[in-house]
């Protein structure tokens, strides 16, 4: 590989479950940017089983778009000379189903949380998590190791130290399983020993022959600390060696990259880090893929990641009716549609998960599986990211294990800075209208919010980039990824429809000053282009909350975007009448001031 | 976009037709290279391993875990029966002694000094494979299976439930548009496969139950009649472990949906003969579709090899179906393939493609809402 300085010319590609994203960044005068990107479906699949393929027909795509000769044949030029070739190629990949991994610890609140934290951080699907005081038996924990058939197990237990009975039994647990790979059957299971450091021996004489067992620091090493990184970089390295290998065609791709392949969601996880870092606010990110939906969050400097493994907008769809109920996706349906037809038609983009929606109708029926979904996944995601367990100093550990109570939840929707959203749905709706009002009414963010989307879904390759060439990466983020839609104004509290919620002083960048009173139950948008700001005064009536405390004025500068300055009198909690009549108003209502459809 | 490529699903009327039948874990194969097979042969046997009990005998017989050796009778590898001691205190003098039975058959596993557990193994349950297809060994993979070769007609289907099974083919309705009603199922289709048209009412699908009838292969179902089949709301796209009298394949989709006249028509030119089908899909990495499978040995020498000329590009002349609204379910032909995006009803701004449809109306589609017709 090029220096770092040399580097002029980068594809990265995200192998997704349904389709396979490639992206040329390039030096222009001095600095990195994004040139164009193309997209081709998936080929894990019959009768290709070979991810290379729509790798491939990704890159051509990027070629005939851009006019920059990528390939030569089947085959990556490097370096690149001028038009021609690049000087680095790397991928994520989410396809083969992901990661799935099972995690053990001793506690279920506390290593095995944090176990749980580790992989779900590197990017994995968490099957199950196996803890010593989950109330199974051992003989129905070997049952379901052996059901599940993890591509990896991560076992922790144990602060360095500590009792190794409980460690052990878990590992006794594990070598009776005599777990199998999911892919393949000519390799053994991958197992990382990322607990108490006094239980090594044990594990290596129980686990070293039956799987490849590695061992890493303790993952807990303390009560009150977590040492996450050595069991998220040995996850990764695994998948590389042991996952990947196995997967159709992966093996030629390893070939081809120059940095280790990394699971799109830790790509994804490590790019929203970076923001959330540098410049300092509370984040969260979203990403609603075909299979899962992924929500990561920085909340008080803590990294959080949760994966919903069966929320998606295709191969997962029909789960989300599921598990939302068919009630709780027409809601936000704004015609009458019989549920025979909406089961049928979400069904069959089940089975045929590549199909794009072509009329109207069937947009906004995708719309409101979208906001479910994300809604669920948020919910998901607040009940996991929570602070420490078990980390009191007056408590004695017998106390922590009875403690069953959730922590406190990290997630405070009023200290949320910026809200981005990704993932097809969100990155690709037609309007981007409609990407702002599927993330306000999934996610219901309060006070004042800045909301973006990764433009074209590009921050898992951003992520990956970001591990070998932080410039190029950071640079192509703050230009040419995120689009940002606008500021949200939703005042906390509810009352009377009509009656008044919030008061509106803005002067906008045209010279136009608004006073506006928003009365309860409407939403409004100002316009307030990108990269524009404005001095807001949003006074809340008695009662309602736009993060002052209750009635008082917030008064800040707020940034523009696509959509504008939006604000969301509806309330929170957040209801939709129950009337069908008056639901679908409502919903016409939102859309027509958010002009987020065509008319008609 | 020369590549550009919509995978369809394979109707092929004479294909050779490999099919690997795999033990879950290494085991004994039955028959060589070059044997003749029969759907039901038993291809290939293991055992799997019994299930594990652990036995926490230090703490039941209340001594400390590095004390466990001096009180087993049994040693790691030690056959047991039921209620078999397994480790015995001494007592007093011979006296007051207290001991652990065994609470299965079996064979002693392993024993811990650290955890005080004793891990106990049950017998092996046997497991073994058919062909699932009449054909021919063609390879066989030392301790894990075969691999069966066949030639005949291959059918895939979009969705199904239920597992393999074997049957004559019968076609119980007129057109490929005529849906499967109860009034068309009676008891001669006991065992047999049920060709239906357009979809397949619950009541038709429980009549076919009734009749012991093989499987079901017809265009569509509703999905609530699939909640009542499962008895929950299928979330993912994995089949094929239901447990079923009856396998059901669908051909096109969701809903009421004539199948396609070219696989209708080679169903019917089937009939009467034997097939094997599979309800398994998993729309996931490594795709399963199900399929209808019906060996035509005589036509041996008449056939191309497997996946010749198969993988191709969509272009001017494919044939192709929609599989999206407003035209879901139409067949058609494409008639050009223009290069620049276009925008939908939907604002969306995607590739697409142009098709004159069976009743010669023309559409542009979305090049992601079409699949090819692969022959």
């Amino acid at each position: 590989m090029s220096e770092n300085g040399k580097i002029r010319a980068i594809v990265a590609t995200d192998c997704g479950s349904t389709t396979t994203k490639a992206i040329l960044i390039k030096l222009v005068d001095g600095e990195y940017r994004l040139i164009v990107r193309g997209e081709a479906p998936t080929t894990v699949e019959a009768p290709f089983e070979d991810v290379t393929r729509g790798v491939l027909n990704a890159i051509r795509e990027v070629e005939e778009l851009s006019g920059h000769e990528v390939l030569d044949g089947e085959k990556i030029i490097h370096p690149n000379d001028g038009d021609r070739g690049v000087d680095l190629y790397l991928s994520t990949s989410s396809a083969g189903g992901g990661l799935q991994m099972m995690v053990a610890g001793v506690v279920q609140s506390m290593t095995a949380e944090s176990a749980q934290r580790a992989a779900l951080g590197a990017g994995s699907i968490v099957m199950d998590v196996l803890a010593s005081n989950d109330g199974r038996l051992p003989h129905q924990k070997i049952e379901r190791i052996r059901h599940l058939r993890p591509d990896m197990i991560l076992l922790s237990g144990g602060i360095d130290g500590g009792t190794i009975t409980h460690v052990v039994e878990l590992g006794q647990i594990i070598a009776a399983a005599d777990p199998k790979p999911r892919l393949g059957t000519g390799y053994r299971l991958p197992v990382i020993y990322a607990g108490n450091v006094d239980a090594r021996g044990e594990v290596e004489n129980m686990l070293g022959d039956k799987t490849a067992l590695s061992l890493v620091d303790n993952l807990r090493p303390i009560l009150e600390r977590e040492n996450l990184g050595p069991a998220r970089d040995k996850i990764h390295d695994l998948f590389m060696e042991h996952v990947m290998a196995q997967a159709p065609g992966y093996n030629k791709l390893m070939g081809w990259t120059d940095a280790p392949i990394m699971p799109t969601p830790g790509a994804v996880g490590s790019i929203i880090e970076t923001i959330a870092n540098r410049q300092g606010i509370e984040v969260v990110g979203v990403d609603i893929g075909g299979a899962t939906t992924d929500v990561f969050s920085v909340f008080r400097k803590t990294f959080n990641r949760t994966v919903s493994a069966n929320l998606g907008m295709s191969y997962s769809v029909s789960n989300v009716l599921a598990e939302a109920g068919i009630e709780n996706v027409m809601r936000w349906v704004p015609f009458d549609l019989p549920e025979l037809g909406v089961r049928n038609r979400i069904k069959n983009k089940m089975i045929r998960p590549t199909t794009v929606p072509q009329s109207l109708s069937d947009l906004k029926l995708e719309q409101a599986i979208a906001r479910e979904a994300l809604r669920l996944a948020f919910e998901q995601h607040k009940s996991f990211a929570v602070g420490l367990k078990g980390v009191q100093q007056e408590r004695t550990i017998s106390d922590a294990f009875s403690q069953s109570a959730s922590g406190e939840t990290l997630v405070n929707m009023m200290d949320l800075n910026l809200l981005v959203g990704s993932g097809g749905a969100l990155s690709h709706a037609p309007r981007r209208q409609q990407a702002a009002m599927m993330l306000i009414d999934g996610f219901l963010p309060e006070g004042v919010t800045r909301l973006a989307v990764d433009s074209i879904f590009m921050m898992p390759q951003l992520g990956v980039l970001a591990e070998v060439h932080e410039k190029a990466a950071t640079e192509v983020f703050e230009k040419d990824c995120l689009i940002h839609l606008g500021t949200l104004v939703a005042p906390v509290g509810t009352g009377p429809e009509g009656k008044p919620c919030v008061r509106i002083e803005v002067r906008l960048p045209d010279g136009t000053a608004v006073d506006e009173e928003i009365p309860f139950g409407n939403m409004r948008v100002y316009p307030l282009g990108v990269g524009e700001t404005a001095e807001l005064k949003a006074t809340p009536a008695r009662g309602f909350d736009v993060g002052a405390g209750p009635g008082k004025v917030v008064e800040r500068k707020v940034a523009g975007g696509v959509v504008g300055l939006m604000i969301d009198a509806r309330g929170r909690p957040f209801t939709l009448p129950t009337d069908e009549k008056a639901r679908v108003a409502k919903l016409e209502k939102w859309a027509a001031a958010f002009d987020a459809y065509p008319a008609g | 976009m020369a590549h550009a490529y919509t995978p369809g699903l394979r109707v092929a009327e004479l294909t050779v037709l490999r099919k690997e039948r795999r033990l879950p874990i290494k085991g004994e194969v039955l028959v060589q290279k070059g044997d003749h097979v029969s759907s039901d042969t038993i291809v290939a046997r293991t055992h799997l391993p019994g299930n594990v009990r652990l036995e926490n005998v230090a703490s039941r017989l209340g001594i400390p875990p590095e004390d466990l050796p001096s009180v087993m009778v049994k040693k790691e590898g030690d056959p047991i029966a039921k209620g078999e001691a397994i480790a015995q205190t001494k007592g007093f003098f011979g006296l007051f002694k207290s001991s652990v039975p065994s609470p299965c058959e079996g064979t002693v596993e392993s024993i811990s000094t650290v955890t005080g557990q004793v891990i106990l193994r049950e017998p092996p349950t046997p497991i073994q494979i058919d062909a699932y297809v009449d054909g021919v060994v063609v390879e066989v993979l030392e301790g894990e299976g075969v691999a069966v070769e066949m030639v005949g007609t291959f059918i895939q289907g979009i969705f199904g439930v239920g597992g393999e099974r074997t049957g004559d083919i019968v076609v119980a309705v007129a057109s490929p548009d005529e849906p499967l009603v109860a009034e068309r199922i009676d008891a001669s289709m006991k065992g047999k496969i049920v060709v239906g048209g357009s979809h397949v009412t619950w009541d038709g699908l429980q009549k076919a139950m009734e009749v012991e009838a093989a499987g079901v292969v017809v265009g569509g179902f509703d999905d609530p009649d699939l909640r009542r089949l499962l008895g929950k709301d299928l979330g993912v796209a994995i089949t094929g472990h239901e447990d079923l009298k009856t396998t059901l394949v669908l051909t096109e989709g969701f809903g009421e949906i004539a199948m396609a006249g070219g696989t209708f028509d080679l169903l019917k030119k089937r009939e009467g003969r034997k097939a094997s089908i599979n309800g398994a899909t998993q729309i996931r990495a490594g795709v399963i579709r199900p399929e209808i499978v019906v060996p035509i040995p005589e036509e041996r020498d008449s056939v191309r090899e497997e996946g010749s000329g198969h993988v191709m590009g969509l272009e001017s002349g494919s044939l192709i179906r929609v599989i999206r609204e407003p035209h879901f379910g139409h067949l058609g032909t494409v008639t050009d393939l223009p290069n620049e995006l276009q925008m939908m009803e939907s604002e969306s701004m995607v590739r697409v493609l142009k098709v004159r449809f069976e009743d010669g109306s023309e559409s542009l589609l979305p090049r992601a809402n079409v699949e090819m017709i692969e022959k």
